[in-house]
C-alpha cells in the first residue's frame, strides 16, 4: 500500500444513493439565443433548400458553417456563396445509444461530411441514411435528403440526412502511413 | 513585485444595451475585440501571447462555455482559457501571466448577453447552497438576500435610506454624459423615497437593471507598452478575495472588498487613499456603492452616505465616484461589469472621457462584486504616470 | 513569448486525492477538504500558510449549482483569501496547476493550493445529461447527439488515417486497468482484464465499445505549489514545474481534421521549450497523457512528440509503454483505470508525476529513478490541451 495516498471517501451504490439524505431539485434554466447575422442567414438558406457559406478573400476559404469573421485571418468575411450541397464523408460513427445514453436497437448513423465547393475538411455534423454498416466509409460521396418545402422551418433538421450518391467514385482520403 | 510593470495598451467595447437581438454573442465579442486590437495597434494572430475570457456557464446557457470563445477573439490555435469569475479577476490573471515574464501581451474579454437568459431569477437561485439555502427561496425572488444585506449594513453603520437614494440620483444623472449608458434618468431623493420597496428596505429603483455588452482589454509588459503607445495606463496593483460563501456569514462591511483593496494598494505602493482621483465601484444595489466606498477606505464606516448627500462624490466633488453612471446608469453587465468600471478609469486617465472628463485624473480605482449570494470581489488600481 | 526569463521557479511539494468512485457520499465541499488536507499534510503545511487558492472544476451542470466555484470555496480553503477558479473543460486537470504556477511564478504569492473537485453523481439521471449542453444549439443539438459520438468520430478518423488496429487500441484499456491495481483510489482497477474482454464489450457508438471508455466519477485532488524561495525549507525533494503550455483550437470542430490534435502539439511545444527539452523521446522518463478513451492515449502520445503518428499503437503492442518499459505511460492507471472525475484527475496526472518523481509511488513506482515527466489533459469540444513538464533536479 502506498503511504503517500490515504484514500478517503465512502462509495455508494445506486440504491444507497436513494437512501442517504439528499435534496432533489430541477434547475430552471431557459435561454433564447439570438442566432446572429451569419447563422440567421444560413438558417434562411436551409429553409429554401440551400446550403450557404461565407467566403474569406484573404485565405480564399469558403466557410461553412458560415460566420461573419474568419478565425484564421481575423477579419470580417466577404460574401455569401451557395454550395452544391453534396459532399464526402470525413468520419462517422454507428451509434447504439441515444442522447440520454439509452440503448437503441436500430443504430443511428452519424458523422461529419466535408462539402464540395468548400476547402478540405469544411463541413458539418449530420446523420447518414440509406446506407448499411458494411457500405459506409470515409471518403464516401453523399448528397442531402431534404424535408419537403412545406415542412422546412429554418433548422439543421430541414435536412433529414445525407445518403450515398450513386455512380460517384469514393474519394480516397490519403492515408499518412502504409503499414507493412 | 516591481520587477516588471503592466499597462493597458488597448480597450474595445460595444454599446451597453438592454437587448441585442441582431447579433449573437460571438459577433458581439468580435466587435469589441476588433476595436481593442485597433486601439492597441496589434494583430491578435501575431502579437498576442495569451487570451482570457470571463464567463459562467449558467449565464450563457452552455456547459463549457470555453468552447465558444476563441474564434472571435483571434485565439484559434493559441493559448486561451476561461475564468468563471468577473472581468477584474480576468485582469488579475493577465497581470500575473505578464509578471511571470513568460508573456508580453495578454488579452482579457468579458461580456454580458444576459437578455438571452429567460429564467434569470431561477439561475440566481441556482447559485444558493442547494441543501440549506435554496429550499428557503422557493417561490421567492432571490434578491431578498440584498434586502437582508442592506438592512444589516444600515444597522451596522447608521447609514440612512435617504443616503442610499442619493446614490441612485447621482449615478443615473451621471449616465446622461455617458454615450454607452442606457438608463440615464433625472430623479431626486424624495421621489426615490416615495417609490415602492422591492425587498424592504431595498427599493426597486435602487436595483441596477441588466444590460448586454462586450469589453476587451489588451495588456502588455511595461517596457512593451511604452514602445507601443504614448498613453499607457498602468495597472499598478490588483487584489481579489472571497468571503465565506454562506449567506448567513456575510459580512456587513464588504470585507472581501477590504482585503482585495489592501492587496491592490500594497502592490501599487499606495498608502494614502486621498491620492485617488476617481473610484468606480460596484452599485448593483444602491447601498453597495456606499458599502464599497467604505471598504476601499475612501470614507470612514457610516460616512459614505453623508458624503454622497453632500456632493463630495459628485463630478465637482473631492473624489469622483462612478462618473460612468455605474451599473445603475449603464446597466449591470454581469461578469463584465468589473471591466466596465475599469474601462471608465482607463478612458478617464487617458483624457478620453468627453463631457465626463475628471480634470487632472492620475490615479483611479475600479472595484467589482460578483453579486449575491456570494462575497467575492476584486479591486484594481490604475495610474497615468508623468 | 520569453522563455528563460521566468521570474520565480515553482515546485510541487505535496499532493492528495480522495477515492475515485462512481458515487461518493461526500459533498463537493467535503471531498475538497479531504484532498486539501492530504496535500497540506504531505507538504507539512497548514491552511494558514497558504496565500491563495486556485480551484478547478468542470461543468457547473454536474453539481447543479451556478457559480459553483464560489460555492465550493470554503471546503477548498479559499475563505478570506484570493481565490480563483479556472475552467477549460477536461483540460482543467492539468490547467488548474498551470494557473497555480503563474500565481507563484509572477512573484505575487509564495505558497498556493490548487484544488480540483468533481461531483458527477449529483447529475440525474446520468452525468451524460449535462453534456447535452456542450454542443452548438443550432448546428448540433437538434441532432440529439450523445457525447460518445464525438470520441467515436475522432477515433474512426484516427484509425483510418494512420491504419491503426482496434486490437492495439484496446491494449491501452487493458494496460491501464491493470496498472490501476497499484492505486489505492482506483475505481476501475482489474488485474484480470483481457484484450478479449475489451473487444467483446458492448458497442456504444462504433468503433467505441464500453470498455474503451472511462465512466463518470466523483473525486477531488489537490497539489501544493511553492516558490523557489521556500521550496527547500519544506522538502529535500521538490518536484519542479519546468514547463507549462496550453492551446485552444477553433470552435468549428467539423472544420478540422480530427486525426491529429494540432493544439496538443502546440501546447507541448510551448512546455518543452520552456523546460529546455529538445528531444522528448530521449528526455522524458514518464508520460501521463489524458486517457478518457483508450485511443486518446495513443493520439496524445503522438501529439506530445513521443511517437510518430500512427506508431504509438505499435509501441503499446510491443510493451514499451508498460511500467517497466522504455517509456512508461499512465503508470497511475490513468482515467481508464482509476476513474474520470474530470478536473480531479489532477491527482493521477500532476499528482502521479509528483509521487513518481519523488519516489513515493509505492506499488506503482516506475523503476530506474525517473527524473522528468510530462502530464497532459484535454478538453472542450476536442479543442483544448494543457501540458506540464515536471522535473526532479537532484
Amino acid at each position: 500500500m502506498n503511504q503517500a495516498i490515504k484514500p478517503k471517501g465512502r462509495s455508494l451504490s445506486a440504491e444507497q444513493m436513494k437512501q442517504v439524505p439528499h435534496v432533489i431539485a430541477r434547475p430552471q434554466a431557459k435561454y433564447a439565443w439570438a442566432a446572429g447575422v451569419a447563422m440567421s442567414h444560413f438558417l434562411e438558406g436551409l429553409k429554401q433548400g440551400k446550403i450557404l457559406g461565407r467566403r474569406c478573400m484573404a485565405c480564399e476559404r469558403v466557410l461553412v458553417p458560415p460566420r461573419m469573421f474568419c478565425e484564421r485571418c481575423y477579419r470580417t468575411t466577404d460574401g455569401w456563396v451557395e454550395l452544391p450541397g453534396t459532399g464526402v464523408i470525413e468520419t462517422f460513427s454507428i451509434s447504439y445509444i441515444d442522447t440520454n445514453a439509452n440503448r437503441i436497437k436500430d443504430p443511428i448513423f452519424v458523422g461529419v461530411l466535408a462539402f464540395d465547393g468548400a476547402p478540405p475538411h469544411c463541413g458539418i455534423m449530420h446523420y447518414f441514411g440509406e446506407v448499411s454498416p458494411e457500405e459506409i466509409h470515409i471518403g464516401m460521396p453523399v448528397e442531402p435528403v431534404w424535408k419537403p418545402e412545406s415542412e422546412r422551418v429554418g433548422a439543421i433538421t430541414d435536412i433529414k440526412y445525407f445518403r450515398p450518391r450513386e455512380g460517384i467514385p469514393s474519394k480516397r482520403i490519403s492515408q499518412r502511413r502504409k503499414r507493412g | 513585485m516591481s520587477h516588471r510593470d503592466v499597462a493597458v495598451i488597448g480597450v474595445g467595447y460595444t454599446n451597453f444595451n438592454s437587448v441585442t437581438p441582431e447579433v449573437n454573442w460571438k459577433e458581439l465579442m468580435f466587435e469589441a475585440a476588433q476595436k481593442a486590437y485597433q486601439d492597441a495597434g496589434i494583430d491578435p494572430r501575431r502579437d498576442v501571447d495569451s487570451f482570457i475570457t470571463c464567463a459562467e456557464d449558467f449565464w450563457e446557457g452552455f456547459s463549457i462555455f470555453d468552447e465558444f470563445t476563441p474564434d472571435q477573439l483571434g485565439a484559434a490555435l493559441r493559448p486561451m482559457h476561461t475564468v468563471p469569475g468577473d472581468g477584474l479577476q480576468g485582469l488579475a490573471n493577465a497581470y500575473m501571466q505578464i509578471k511571470t515574464g513568460l508573456f508580453d501581451i495578454v488579452v482579457v474579454e468579458a461580456h454580458s448577453k444576459i437578455s438571452e437568459l429567460l429564467t434569470y431569477e431561477d439561475v440566481v437561485q441556482l447559485s444558493f447552497d442547494p441543501i440549506y439555502e435554496a429550499p428557503l427561496s422557493n417561490g421567492v425572488h432571490p434578491y431578498y438576500v440584498a434586502g437582508l444585506e442592506m438592512r444589516a449594513y444600515l444597522q451596522a453603520t447608521g447609514t440612512t435610506e435617504e443616503e442610499c437614494a442619493a446614490v441612485v440620483v447621482q449615478n443615473k444623472r451621471n449616465a446622461f454624459l455617458n454615450p454607452l449608458a442606457e438608463f440615464e434618468c433625472e430623479l431626486d431623493v424624495e421621489s426615490v423615497m416615495r417609490s415602492d420597496y422591492a425587498f424592504d428596505p431595498l427599493k426597486a429603483v435602487e436595483i441596477a437593471p441588466r444590460a448586454d455588452g462586450a469589453i476587451v482589454f489588451v495588456l502588455a509588459g511595461g517596457e512593451i507598452a511604452r514602445e507601443l503607445t504614448d498613453v499607457p495606463v498602468y495597472l499598478e496593483g490588483i487584489g481579489w478575495c472571497s468571503e465565506s460563501p454562506w449567506i448567513a456569514s456575510r459580512s456587513s462591511d464588504a470585507s472581501y472588498a477590504k482585503r482585495a483593496a489592501q492587496m491592490a494598494y500594497q502592490q501599487a505602493g499606495l498608502e494614502n487613499t486621498q491620492l485617488i482621483d476617481i473610484a468606480e465601484v460596484d452599485d448593483q444595489f444602491a447601498f453597495k456603492a456606499l458599502q464599497h466606498l467604505e471598504a476601499l477606505g475612501l470614507a470612514r464606516p457610516g460616512e459614505a452616505g453623508f458624503l454622497m448627500v453632500e456632493g463630495a462624490f459628485g463630478p465637482q466633488g473631492q473624489l469622483a465616484v462612478n462618473p460612468s453612471g455605474g451599473s445603475l446608469g449603464c446597466g449591470h453587465l454581469m461578469e463584465a461589469s468589473g471591466l466596465a468600471r475599469a474601462l471608465e478609469i482607463v478612458l478617464q486617465l487617458r483624457g478620453e472621457a468627453g463631457q465626463r472628463q475628471v480634470e487632472d485624473a492620475m490615479i483611479g480605482v475600479a472595484q467589482s462584486w460578483r453579486g449575491l449570494p456570494h462575497g467575492t470581489g476584486a479591486v484594481a488600481v490604475f495610474s497615468r504616470r508623468e | 513569448m520569453n522563455l528563460g526569463k521566468i521570474h520565480k521557479d515553482v515546485a510541487v511539494v505535496g499532493a492528495g486525492m480522495t477515492l475515485f468512485s462512481r458515487r461518493l457520499q461526500e459533498t463537493g465541499k467535503e471531498m475538497s477538504w479531504e484532498a486539501a488536507q492530504m496535500a497540506l499534510d504531505q507538504a507539512d503545511l497548514s491552511l494558514d500558510d497558504i496565500d491563495a487558492v486556485i480551484m478547478g472544476s468542470a461543468p457547473d451542470a454536474f453539481d447543479g449549482v451556478h457559480k459553483k466555484g464560489d460555492w465550493l470555496l470554503d471546503g477548498a480553503g479559499g475563505t478570506n483569501r484570493p481565490y480563483m477558479r479556472v475552467y477549460t473543460g477536461g483540460g482543467t486537470a492539468v490547467f488548474a496547476p498551470i494557473a497555480g504556477w503563474w500565481h507563484v511564478a509572477s512573484g505575487l504569492f509564495e505558497k498556493v493550493l490548487v484544488l480540483c473537485e468533481e461531483k458527477m453523481s449529483s447529475c440525474m439521471p446520468h452525468a451524460q445529461s449535462a453534456f447535452a449542453h456542450i454542443w452548438d444549439p443550432i448546428l448540433d443539438r437538434p441532432l440529439k447527439p450523445n457525447l460518445v459520438w464525438i470520441f467515436s468520430m475522432e477515433m474512426q478518423r484516427y484509425m483510418h488515417t494512420y491504419d491503426v488496429r482496434y486490437e492495439d487500441i484496446a491494449l491501452v484499456a487493458v494496460k491501464n486497468k491493470r496498472n490501476a491495481v497499484g492505486h489505492p483510489c482506483a475505481q476501475l482497477a482489474d488485474p484480470d482484464i483481457t484484450l478479449d474482454d475489451v473487444l467483446t464489450s458492448e458497442p456504444m457508438a462504433l468503433p467505441v465499445r464500453r470498455l474503451d471508455i472511462s465512466p463518470p466519477s466523483d473525486g477531488a485532488a489537490a497539489v501544493v505549489l511553492v516558490s523557489e524561495d521556500v521550496a527547500y525549507e519544506l522538502t529535500n525533494e521538490p518536484v519542479w514545474i519546468d514547463g507549462v503550455g496550453w492551446c485552444i483550437d477553433s470552435t468549428m470542430w467539423t472544420n478540422r481534421d480530427l486525426a491529429f490534435p494540432k493544439f496538443v502539439a502546440h501546447a507541448a511545444r510551448m512546455a518543452y521549450e520552456m523546460a529546455g527539452i529538445k528531444n522528448p523521446r530521449k528526455e522524458i522518463d514518464i508520460a501521463e497523457p489524458y486517457d478518457p478513451f483508450d485511443y486518446k492515449e495513443l493520439q496524445h502520445l503522438e501529439a506530445l512528440g513521443l511517437a510518430d503518428p500512427g506508431q504509438a499503437a505499435i509501441m503499446t503492442r510491443e510493451g514499451k509503454t508498460q511500467r517497466d518499459g522504455e517509456l512508461p505511460v499512465c503508470p497511475s492507471g490513468g482515467l481508464l483505470g482509476v476513474g474520470n472525475p474530470i478536473a480531479a484527475t489532477l491527482g493521477i496526472k500532476v499528482g502521479e508525476l509528483f509521487w513518481q518523481l519523488s519516489g513515493q509511488a509505492g506499488a506503482r513506482q516506475v523503476p530506474g529513478d525517473p527524473a522528468v515527466g510530462v502530464a497532459q489533459a484535454w478538453g472542450d469540444l476536442m479543442q483544448f490541451s494543457s501540458v506540464i513538464v515536471m522535473r526532479r533536479r537532484s
